[in-house]
């Protein structure tokens, strides 16, 4: 079907040898005018493209330390050649994140460095020529900024900063990705990334409610802006149709019910993702930030708690607090906001959730960690919390849990080559080639442990792996939301029907 | 602390590859060493530890040129290595390969008046100017650390200091609990009170 080579993954992980502009062909769809003005970009490229790209450029110096420290700091070691997945499934030199860094290097040290401006040959710096900006277009979208390079870094150099600055720089002189950027506009326009409209949103809600009465025979509410609510639900739009994320979501309503508290979602803020992170966006960032502070304060919400999403986690763990808060008026005895996982975490060490671990013994199972809640998050109270509560849950859900190997796994997990804005069809190629290594390591549990599904707990890991595992050979419902293992093991009080498959 | 980890024992790098930080690691510690014993010819007396530092300090110098070298043939031998390394790169570790040469050619084989060297040093240091012994390992090896000094402030050596500003290194995590605001983005927030619930 696809008219490129898919990686073997019967084989263990190799460097591949250099593959000169393997990748080179691939660039994503470009964003139209209106996706463009939309956000206050402009439209197409501007005239004086090249100067408007430098005084931008000197103005994220000015703002960013990390990019000060990140141009300057590279010795070229060599560390992080062998470290993407998108270089690693693809071969083509520039997707090793030095060599990916150094596009935007070049440019710094020709315009910003005094060896730059008088030997430029000397030291690689180079102008920013058309080719060029070509080229940032190119492998600054093949870059799913998960961070996974800056781990082995001696500096700690994070090319997702990098790329998110070249493309803050491209979309202000009017080269954006349409992907993103048409996203980021739904979400103004109608308040989540799939333009699911209120009426849809309430009507599939209730159509959820049915299934799980007519399942477990227990009333579960799934409720939309419902006014003095304790908790704000906020998740990414996914949830509320795609498998399987939906069974996650089923999974959430189940715990809160359990739980006895009342929640809500809101039809305003229907949307944990902010795609304003992957375009290194801070002015849209907060707008979108400021839609769930909004939403907080209109329904009067105690707590905000975020569904399984991975960038969406980051951003609220990392970021909400510093975008939209002070969240004083909100209750401090909860972290704020808090993870579904947390809760469900929480509840589960308290004794207060009745789990049959038997309902999930039809699967063996293993967990990807999402890189940005890896990488870039938290959970709990003490670090790694952010590997050790899922995993937790799962094991308290589950008889069968096999980890991947260790090169693999927590703060050196691999991407599952759909992230930070390149799960669009148009990407297709380098997201099939950059889920390899992630396909290896599943392959070798396969294999020794016989592992049937992998969990996950974000909505863009869910939809790349059902996209591009039947390329490898697996089925694409063998990922599942680590709170459909939740939904399927937990024991409602009243429950009649036994839900076991 | 991380960053201590980061700066003694190059912990990023050990998870990353074994032989670049063996390479790497021994040519730094075989630095420190070499330069802290330089430290002798720059004092009178020479303070106590210096004189410990001394018998390993001189056999840093040989540690310090295999590291180097095995550096170098890596930029030559890793077509991934050989791919991204550039002119500057290699001059870098030529500059260092010359001064370490120099300076052991000086140790073992064509001594220089060193008595006189650290006459001249102190004499910088107390305003009181001796003649420099005139051999020409010596000037090419005071000239090349020169280059290196004046190259410093421009080139990847900024690594040096940029190790400790690194921001994936050295803050601290807790953005639940504190607002981590740039002045640029505090200007955002008036915004926001004005706008108040648009």
């Amino acid at each position: 079907m696809a008219d490129y080579d898919i990686p073997s993954i019967t084989v263990p992980t190799e460097i591949p040898t250099l593959k000169r502009g393997a990748m080179e062909h691939l660039a994503p769809y470009a964003a139209a005018p209106a996706h463009q003005q939309a956000l206050g970009f402009p439209g197409e490229l501007v005239d004086d493209w090249q100067a408007k790209a430098i005084d931008k450029f000197s103005e994220l110096l000015g703002k960013s330390r990390a990019l000060q420290v990140y141009m300057d700091s590279c010795v070229k070691c060599g560390a992080c050649t062998d470290k993407c997945h998108y270089f690693l499934g693809s071969g083509d030199p520039k997707n090793m994140p030095v060599a990916r860094q150094d596009l935007m290097r070049k440019v710094y040290r020709r315009n910003f460095t005094w060896t730059g401006k008088l030997v430029p040959w000397l030291v690689g710096a180079e102008d920013l020529t058309e080719e060029l900006l070509d080229d940032w277009y190119t492998y600054f979208h093949q870059c799913s900024q998960c961070r996974r390079c800056s781990v082995y870094c001696p500096y700690g150099i994070d090319t997702a900063e990098i790329s998110m600055a070249a493309r803050e720089i491209m979309n202000h002189i009017g080269k954006g990705q349409k992907y993103c950027n048409e996203i980021i506009g739904k979400v103004h326009q109608i308040g989540n990334n799939l333009g699911l409209p209120e009426a849809a949103l309430i009507n599939t809600l209730e159509g959820l409610e049915e299934d799980i009465e007519e399942e477990t025979g227990v009333k579960v509410r799934l409720p939309v802006n419902v006014e003095g609510a304790d908790i704000l639900l906020v998740t990414p739009s996914a949830d509320f149709f795609a498998e399987p994320h939906v069974d996650g979501l089923i999974g959430y309503a189940k715990v809160f019910h359990q739980a006895g508290v009342s929640w809500t979602l809101s039809s305003y803020a229907s949307e944990a993702a902010n795609f304003a992170l992957f375009i290194g966006s801070y002015e849209q960032m907060k707008l979108v930030a400021e839609r769930i502070r909004k939403a907080a304060e209109d329904l009067g919400v105690k707590r905000i708690v975020f569904g399984e999403c991975g960038h969406a986690w980051r951003v609220a763990y990392s970021f909400l607090n510093t975008l939209a808060g002070p969240f004083d008026f909100l209750d401090p005895d909860y972290p704020i906001p808090q993870h579904i996982c947390e809760f469900t975490y929480d509840l589960i060490e308290k004794g207060e959730l009745t789990l049959d671990k038997s309902a999930n013994d039809h699967m063996t199972l293993t967990y990807h960690d999402s890189c940005n809640v890896a990488r870039g998050s938290r959970m709990g109270n003490s670090p790694g919390g952010q590997f050790e509560i899922p995993r937790a849950i799962i094991r308290a859900c589950c008889n069968n849990f096999v980890d991947m190997a260790a090169d693999t796994i927590n703060e050196k997990t691999f991407c599952c080559g759909g992230g930070g804005g390149l799960l669009t069809d148009d990407l297709l190629e380098i997201r099939t080639k950059g889920a390899a290594p992630r396909m290896r390591a599943l392959q070798e549990v396969v294999e020794e442990h016989g592992v049937t599904h992998m969990a996950a707990i974000c909505a863009i890991c869910k939809s790349q792996f059902g996209k591009v595992m039947p390329a490898y050979g697996f089925d694409m419902d063998a990922v599942v939301s680590v709170h459909q293992l939740v939904s399927n093991a937990i024991v409602l009080d009243g429950q009649t029907i036994d839900h076991a498959d | 602390m991380r960053m201590a980890k980061e700066v003694v024992f190059f912990e990023s790098l050990f998870k990353a590859n074994k032989w670049t930080w063996l390479f790497g690691w021994v040519f730094h510690a075989a630095l420190l060493l070499v330069v802290l014993r330089h430290l002798r010819y720059f004092t009178e007396p020479v303070w106590f530890w210096v004189t410990w530092v001394q018998p390993y300090g001189m056999y840093a110098g040989f540690a310090m040129l295999a590291g180097l070298a095995a550096l170098w043939v890596r930029r030559f031998a890793v077509e991934r290595i050989r791919y991204i390394s550039g002119p500057s790169d290699h001059l870098m570790l030529l500059l260092l390969i010359g001064i370490v040469a120099t300076g052991l050619m000086m140790k073992y084989v064509v001594h220089t008046d060193i008595i006189a060297l650290k006459a001249f040093v102190l004499g910088l240091i107390y305003f009181d100017w001796q003649p420099i012994p005139a051999d020409a390992m010596l000037l090419i090896h005071l000239g090349l650390v020169f280059a290196l000094m004046i190259v410093f402030p421009f080139s990847k050596l900024l690594h040096a200091p940029g190790v400790f500003f690194s921001p994936g290194r050295n803050q601290a995590d807790n953005p639940r609990e504190k607002r981590h605001l740039a002045p640029w983005a505090a200007a955002l927030d008036a915004g926001r009170q004005k706008a108040g619930g648009k």
